[in-house]
Parts: structure tokens; C-alpha cells; sequence
């Protein structure tokens, strides 16, 4: 049971999915086949995809979904294997001609100019021209407030996009794929950076878009997301299809163990054992209008979850811990000990470790191996007085926290921008494991990674904190936070909206708190 | 076309030495061929003596480039040290205005890496008018007035020989060997790359990314000093206009040694090949005989292509597949 199937929204129904299924194939992937130097990513790969159908497509990270996407989209080409849409065989060299096929890729990563308004990306490449060749800016502000509209965007069309939340930039993304008339829509992780609320909006336009008939691919890693939207889903592993299903009839377990070739154990279980006296005590700490009066302790041995909407200010408390903000007032204290963390240094010498939220734009430096990621953060603990590095203490590191981490990379001198999110993500844990931390702060520790390496991350940190860590994890998943948390702070508006057991916790009572209920 | 990328690229994984190298090495055989003066060993210890002037200030810019700054300011900093390491000899001694000169490079250089750090103002910017500024600064101090040294000792010494070699390209050897150290084997280095890599993820890590770039642009204003005065000990004098588009000539250096603009990626062995590229070239050519503006175009044309052929080896590498 999470927050999405609580929506009012239930499944398609079956006689809506037999109309569905009977359909012929609006786009067919005939045996596609893509290598890359030494690499097979795709191998004999077919895929259909009818009018009004949601058609999901799942896999771990480096599966092959990204490339088979992008060869759909025009950005790269297919070895092997043929494309027809509507029957006819396509062949698209660039994006562009794929756009004007009617196929849309909406990306993972945003594409915005942030510094021009929401009228202008809508319409970003074919701006209405006048005669002159002057932007008609009346018209372009009017057909980008009607596209806003039937979106039910809240925001106007002349509103700079870098003022704007993720969540309604990924609505501009969407606004801009509807200009196109497209066919086909891809949706590459839609909902990694939405709330419950915009979720909900999201999955709306997406019924909209079935109901005229255009097809959909709907890539996540979300079991409850695919089961509530799709009607097919689709598994690749390792370049290759695993088995396609009509999603009411299968179970999460059955796509679980088509995805990672192996059936996960249950749910997240708690370490044994009392927490052992507070390690990190939070008192009163403010700043500004991002967060006020936030109290709270976290004991050796106890995971403390932190809930809340994006915006709530969970990351800003994270930052302060950490040094890079600093409080207007409020006390930290440490082993029973006031402290003053002013820089990161400060806080690293004080046992502190943050894994950030976004691990390519703060966790890692992508261009560097893994090794040198590994090892950034105490490059004074392997090397000698003089600054001199010593290579063979920080292999010792790599070794010791890829065996640990189970880290699938290629060795010790691979970039880390090669390796899969949820490697990348390892690459960063034990960057900060190894400086042997005493309280462990770890910000989003699964976003946009795959459901093996989820729950191996889930496993670690309730093993972390059975040798006695202090663990706060901030996450936008409530299965997550329920799952691994002794205790939930629920922060609503930069403010505590409670404080709960997880154990007798229910997820309506949270989902009222920090909706400030 | 393709084919040859391929190879190239293969080349590039199986070895360290920046393609750069395949070029100044393609240049020598060429002017060897070519001319008959080329490959005599008077001619190369000249490219060595030409080349340590440009070549000590790409020692620093790349460990600034590396880094994610630039320093626009080295060209009037290499004239400023050497007018006051020519003007104060009589005053002062010529050692003491030798570090004189020294520690103007090195404090100017503080100046920069401060206002780049507490104001977060671009570092082109700063440099930018930091290079307009240290300029005016150096016709107030001359009063557009060229020194020439009184100490022959100090001129004799540029144009010295130790072991065979030119004494100013041991200087030049002697402190690639030492940058290519401070580069690969200390954490001053490693941070050099984490934070051109990824200010926010090395900021993360605990680095102190402000200071550490203050020092990376006290390294730069050293060896922009010490390339001043170097090249005053060849001529035996100083003039106000000297190092004049000198910013110009090292960042083509180190950009063709590999360095991003970006920061990130490069290596002092990288530097060293685009330094000898350019001076094999200017060397051979002018013993070919090409007029000189010719020699410039041809430089300017040469610089693109190389880039062009880098980003199309490097941009291979982007599609390749995640694991």
C-alpha cells in the first residue's frame, strides 16, 4: 500500500484493457540490435506499443532501456532491426525527424533554458514567426497559456523557467512534447522528482493522452506507479527481453525476478538491539524562511527518517548539519558537546558524512575513476605528511568498500560516468564510509537507481546502524522511510510537523503530516 | 575519416601520452625532412631556450586551466617582474630584485585567487582586469622608460649553458618534472582535478576549494614572474610592452596539450607537447622560410584543427555504454 494507489484513479478496468489489447500495433520494434565498442546494449530487442496503450519498461540500470529509447527518439541508430509506426517502416537519423514522425522522448534529465520563459521552451526550435521574421509574442504567449491550461498548470506561460520547482518544469517538458501532435510518448522517469500531489496531475495528462489515442511507453522503476498506470510492461535485462506481460496478471515478484534474474528477500528488516546514548542533538537550529525551529536527536544505532514535500526544507537541514549553510540560530551538538561546523572540514572532522541528493552534480567529479572518487573525501589519511599520495592506501580503500558495496565497475581506474546509477551511488557511499563516520546523513540514498541495488542500499543502512551508526535518511519515498526508519520526522513548511515511531506509524498519518493536517 | 578516429582513439586508451605528442612528433619528422638545419642539435637547444619562456607560464596556466579558472593577467605580470627584477639590480643587489620580482608574481597572483574566491566574480573577469591593470602599473613604475642590467652576470646567465643543455631549459625541464609531481602524485594535484571536475561534489568532500584555488593562482603568478625573468637575464634588459600577448600563447599551449577550458582534464605531460608543438612550428617554418604572418595563420588554423580532431575523439567516448 503507498501514496499512488491511494489516488482515486484505479487501474484500467479490464473491459478498457481487452479494447486495448485487440488493437494493432501503433509502433513496432522489430529486433533491434545496438553494440558500442566491446559492448552488446541491445540484442534482438522487440517491443510493440498500440494506440491509447500505456506500455511500461522495466529493467535495472543499464539494462538497455535508456539506448533502446534514444534509438526510438533518433539519437542514436540501431545496428540491426527495424522500426514501423503506423505500419509503415520509419528510419530516423536525428530527433528532429522523430518529433516530426510524432514520437517524443520526455528525458529524465531536463532540457530547459532556465533563464528564458515557459513560452518560449514550449516552443523552443519553432517560435511563431511574423513576416520579418519577429517572434509574434502575443500568439506564442496565448497557445502556451492554452497548452499550460489543458496540463492544469498552475503558472503562466511568461514565467521564467528558472523560477520554477522541478516538478512544474517537468510540466513544461510535457507541455512541449504536446506541440508536436506526437503519436507516441516516451516518459524516461517522470516522477523522480515529483510529490504525491503532482504525481497524481502527472498520471492524469498521461489518461488524457491514452484516451486520444497516442501510445505510451512508460519507463520506471516504481512497481506501484507501472501496476496502477500500465497495461503491458515489458522487462529487459542485459540487452535482452525478458518477457512481456499483461500487467494484470502478473505480480510484482514475478517482474521483480524477470528484472534481476533472482527473487529479492522480504522487506527491509531491523537490526536487533537497543540505540545506544544520542550522537547528534539538534536544538531550535532556523535559517531564514527555509526552515524554523527544528529539534531533534538521533541515538547510536538508530535510523531517523526525515518526510516531506520538496520544498519542505529537508535538505536544508541536511546542508546546515553539514556546513554548507549556515543556521540564524540554533545549537548542534555532537557526542554531548555544542559544535560549530562552519565548512564541510568541520564537519568531517567531527565523524559528519552527507551523501547529497543529486550524486552527478554533488556527489561525484564524473571525469575522475573510481578510486579518486573513493578516496576525495580523506586524501590526508593516504598520503604522508608532505602531501605525497600513497596509491596502495587508496586501492586499500577501493578494495575494501567495492567488496563491501558489492560494486559492479569494470576496476579501480574505470570513470565513474561509465558506471550505472546505482553503482555510481555505491561509488559515493563509500567515499564516506570510509572516512569512518560516527553520524550518517544520507539525502535521496536511492533515487533513480534500480530495485537490486535499492534494497542492497536499504540492507547496508540497517546494518550501518546495527554496528552502531547514527543514520538520518531524507527521502521522497514513503515505502522507503517506512521501511528503514526507527523514527519519522515530518517536516511540513520548513517546520516539525511530528516526530514517530515507525513502528506503530501508518502511512495516512504521515501523509497528513506533512500536509500540515 | 572515421577509420582514422577509430585508430586514434584506440591509441589513446592504450596509452597516457596525450595525443598531442603524435602531432609535435609528426612536426619534427616533417621539418626534419624538410630543411636542412632542423635536426641539428644547436637548432633543437634553441627551440628548448625559445620555448621556456611560454613554456613556464603553461606549467602554471595549466594547473590553473585544470582547476576551472584561467589567468589572463601572466603576459603583464611577466613584464612587471622583469622590469622590477631589471630596475631594482642597482639599488638592491640583483638577487633581492630578482625575489623581488618573484614575489610580485606570487602576490599579484594572491590578489587574484582572493577577489576570485570572496567575490565569486568570474576568474576571466578578474584576470581580465587584472591584465589591464598590472599593465598600467608597469608604465607607472618605468615610466615607459626599458631597463637595461647593469650586472652582466644576470644577463650571462640567460644565455648559460649547463651540461649541454641551455640553462634556462633546464629551468623549464627542472620544473615540468616538478609540476608533473605536484600533479600526479599530491593531494594538491588531486584536488586541482576534483574541483575542475565538480566544484560542488569537491566542496562536499570537505576540499577547501577557496584556498585551494588562491594557491593555484600564486603558482600561476610565480611562473609567469619567473618566466619574465628569464626572458630579461636573454635579452639583458626589460621593456615596459614585453609579455604582450603572452596569455594568448600559453592558453594555446595548454589547450593543445589537452587541458579543458572547463577544467577537469589535462596533465603537465600534455602541456609540455603543446608547448614544444608551437615552438617546432614557428622554429621550422621560419627556417622554411614562410613569412612570418603566414606562420600565424597557419598556427591559428592548426590550433582548430587539433581541437576539432580532439573533440571528435573524446565525443566518441560519450557514446559509449554504461555498465
Amino acid at each position: 500500500m503507498t501514496a499512488e494507489t491511494a489516488t482515486p484513479h484505479a487501474a484500467p478496468n479490464a473491459s478498457d484493457r481487452d479494447a486495448v489489447t485487440a488493437r494493432e500495433p501503433l509502433l513496432r520494434l522489430d529486433g533491434i540490435t545496438k553494440t558500442f565498442p566491446g559492448v552488446v546494449a541491445l540484442d534482438d530487442v522487440s517491443l510493440e506499443v498500440r494506440a491509447g496503450e500505456v506500455h511500461a519498461l522495466l529493467g535495472e540500470n543499464g539494462a538497455g532501456k535508456s539506448t533502446l529509447m534514444k534509438i526510438l527518439a533518433g539519437n542514436h541508430t540501431a545496428n540491426r532491426g527495424a522500426i514501423h509506426l503506423e505500419g509503415e517502416p520509419v528510419h530516423f537519423d536525428n530527433p528532429m525527424q522523430a518529433k516530426r514522425a510524432g514520437i517524443v522522448l520526455i528525458h529524465q534529465e531536463l532540457s530547459l533554458v532556465p533563464e528564458m520563459t515557459v513560452a518560449e521552451n514550449i516552443f523552443l526550435g519553432s517560435l511563431p514567426k511574423g513576416i520579418l521574421g519577429t517572434v509574434k509574442w502575443r500568439v506564442l504567449f496565448a497557445v502556451a497559456d492554452e497548452i499550460l491550461k489543458t496540463l492544469g498548470c498552475r503558472f503562466s506561460a511568461k514565467d521564467k523557467v528558472e523560477k520554477l520547482s522541478i516538478a512544474n518544469r517537468q510540466m513544461v517538458e510535457i507541455a512541449r512534447a504536446l506541440v508536436f501532435t506526437p503519436k507516441v510518448v516516451v516518459f524516461d522517469e517522470p516522477t523522480a522528482s515529483l510529490t504525491d500531489a503532482e504525481k497524481v496531475v502527472l498520471f492524469e495528462i498521461i489518461r488524457g493522452l491514452m484516451r486520444k489515442g497516442v501510445g505510451i511507453v512508460y519507463i520506471s522503476h516504481r512497481m506501484d506507479e507501472i501496476f496502477t498506470l500500465s497495461h503491458r510492461l515489458t522487462v529487459l535485462r542485459d540487452g535482452k527481453v525478458r518477457g512481456t506481460r499483461v500487467t494484470a496478471e502478473t505480480t510484482e515478484d514475478d517482474v521483480t525476478r524477470l528484472m534481476i534474474g533472482r527473487s529479492l528477500e522480504g522487506r527491509e528488516k531491523r537490526a536487533a538491539g537497543e540505540p545506544g546514548p544520542v550522537a547528534l542533538e539538534v536544538r531550535g537550529l532556523s535559517c531564514g524562511s527555509l526552515y524554523r525551529d527544528i529539534s531533534f536527536e538521533i541515538r547510536k544505532g538508530e535510523v531517523v527518517g526525515m518526510y516531506g514535500l520538496i520544498g519542505a526544507g529537508r535538505t536544508e537541514i541536511a546542508e546546515t548539519l553539514f556546513g554548507l549553510r549556515s543556521p540564524d540560530t540554533g545549537e548542534i551538538r555532537i557526542d554531548d558537546e555544542t559544535v560549530e561546523i562552519d565548512a564541510p572540514p568541520d564537519a568531517i572532522a567531527r565523524g559528519l558524512a552527507l551523501v547529497p541528493e543529486s550524486r552527478k552534480e554533488q556527489g561525484l567529479v564524473l571525469g575522475m575513476s573510481c578510486r579518486d572518487n573513493m578516496s576525495m573525501a580523506q586524501l590526508g589519511t593516504v598520503s604522508n605528511g608532505m602531501g605525497f599520495l600513497k596509491p596502495k592506501a587508496e586501492q586499500a580503500i577501493y578494495d575494501t568498500y567495492a567488496t563491501m558495496l558489492d560494486l559492479r565497475s569494470p576496476g579501480p581506474q574505470a570513470l565513474v560516468v561509465n558506471l550505472s546509477g546505482g553503482n555510481q551511488q555505491k561509488v559515493v557511499i563509500g567515499k564516506w564510509l570510509s572516512t569512518a563516520p560516527e553520524i550518517l546523513i544520507l539525502d535521496e540514498p536511492t533515487r533513480g537507481i534500480d530495485v537490486g541495488s535499492k534494497s542492497e542500499i536499504h540492507d547496508l543502512i540497517r546494518r550501518l546502524a546495527g554496528t552502531g551508526l547514527a543514520i538520518l535518511v531524507i527521502s521522497s519515498e514513503m515505502p522507503e522511510i517506512m521501511g528503514v526508519s526507527d523514527r519519522v520526522i515530518a517536516l511540513y513548511h520548513g517546520q516539525m510537523a511530528g516526530v514517530f515511531d515507525a513502528a506503530t506509524l501508518t502511512e495516512d498519518r504521515l501523509v497528513q503530516a506533512i500536509s500540515g493536517l | 575519416m572515421t577509420k582514422t578516429l577509430a585508430t586514434l582513439q584506440n591509441l589513446r586508451r592504450f596509452t597516457v601520452i596525450p595525443p598531442i605528442w603524435l602531432f609535435t612528433l609528426a612536426c619534427a619528422i616533417f621539418f626534419s625532412l624538410m630543411t636542412d638545419n632542423f635536426a641539428e642539435i644547436g637548432n633543437l637547444k634553441n627551440i628548448l631556450q625559445q620555448t621556456s619562456t611560454i613554456g613556464l607560464i603553461a606549467l602554471g596556466m595549466t594547473v590553473v586551466m585544470i582547476n576551472g579558472n584561467i589567468d589572463l593577467s601572466v603576459g603583464a605580470v611577466v613584464a612587471l617582474a622583469a622590469s622590477l627584477a631589471v630596475g631594482l639590480q642597482s639599488e638592491i643587489g640583483t638577487l633581492p630584485a630578482v625575489f623581488v620580482g618573484l614575489g610580485a608574481g606570487i602576490g599579484l597572483g594572491f590578489v587574484n585567487g582572493m577577489i576570485v574566491w570572496k567575490t565569486g566574480v568570474d576568474a576571466f573577469i578578474v584576470t581580465l582586469g587584472a591584465m589591464i591593470g598590472v599593465r598600467g602599473l608597469v608604465f607607472l613604475y618605468t615610466q615607459e622608460q626599458s631597463f637595461f642590467a647593469m650586472d652582466f652576470a644576470y644577463s650571462d646567465f640567460g644565455m648559460s649553458q649547463f651540461a649541454g643543455l641551455p640553462t634556462l631549459a633546464w629551468v623549464f625541464l627542472g620544473f615540468t618534472v616538478l609540476m608533473h609531481w605536484l600533479m600526479t602524485s599530491t593531494v594538491h594535484g588531486r584536488n586541482a582535478y576534483a574541483v575542475g571536475g565538480n566544484r560542488d561534489a569537491a566542496l562536499n568532500a570537505g576540499i577547501r576549494v577557496g584556498r585551494h584555488m588562491v594557491v593555484n593562482f600564486m603558482i600561476v603568478g610565480f611562473f609567469a614572474a619567473l618566466a619574465g625573468i628569464t626572458l630579461s637575464t636573454q635579452m639583458g634588459a626589460s621593456t615596459p610592452n614585453l609579455g604582450r600577448e603572452y596569455e594568448l600563447w600559453t592558453i594555446t599551449a595548454v589547450v593543445l596539450g589537452g587541458t579543458k577550458l572547463a577544467g577537469g582534464a589535462g596533465s603537465i605531460v600534455g602541456t609540455l607537447g603543446g608547448v614544444l608543438a608551437i615552438g617546432i612550428l614557428r622554429n621550422g617554418m621560419n627556417l622554411m622560410q614562410v613569412p612570418a604572418f603566414y606562420v600565424l595563420v597557419i598556427l591559428g588554423a592548426i590550433l582548430i584543427i587539433v581541437l576539432f580532431i580532439d573533440r571528435q575523439v573524446n565525443r566518441a567516448g560519450v557514446e559509449e555504454v554504461k555498465i
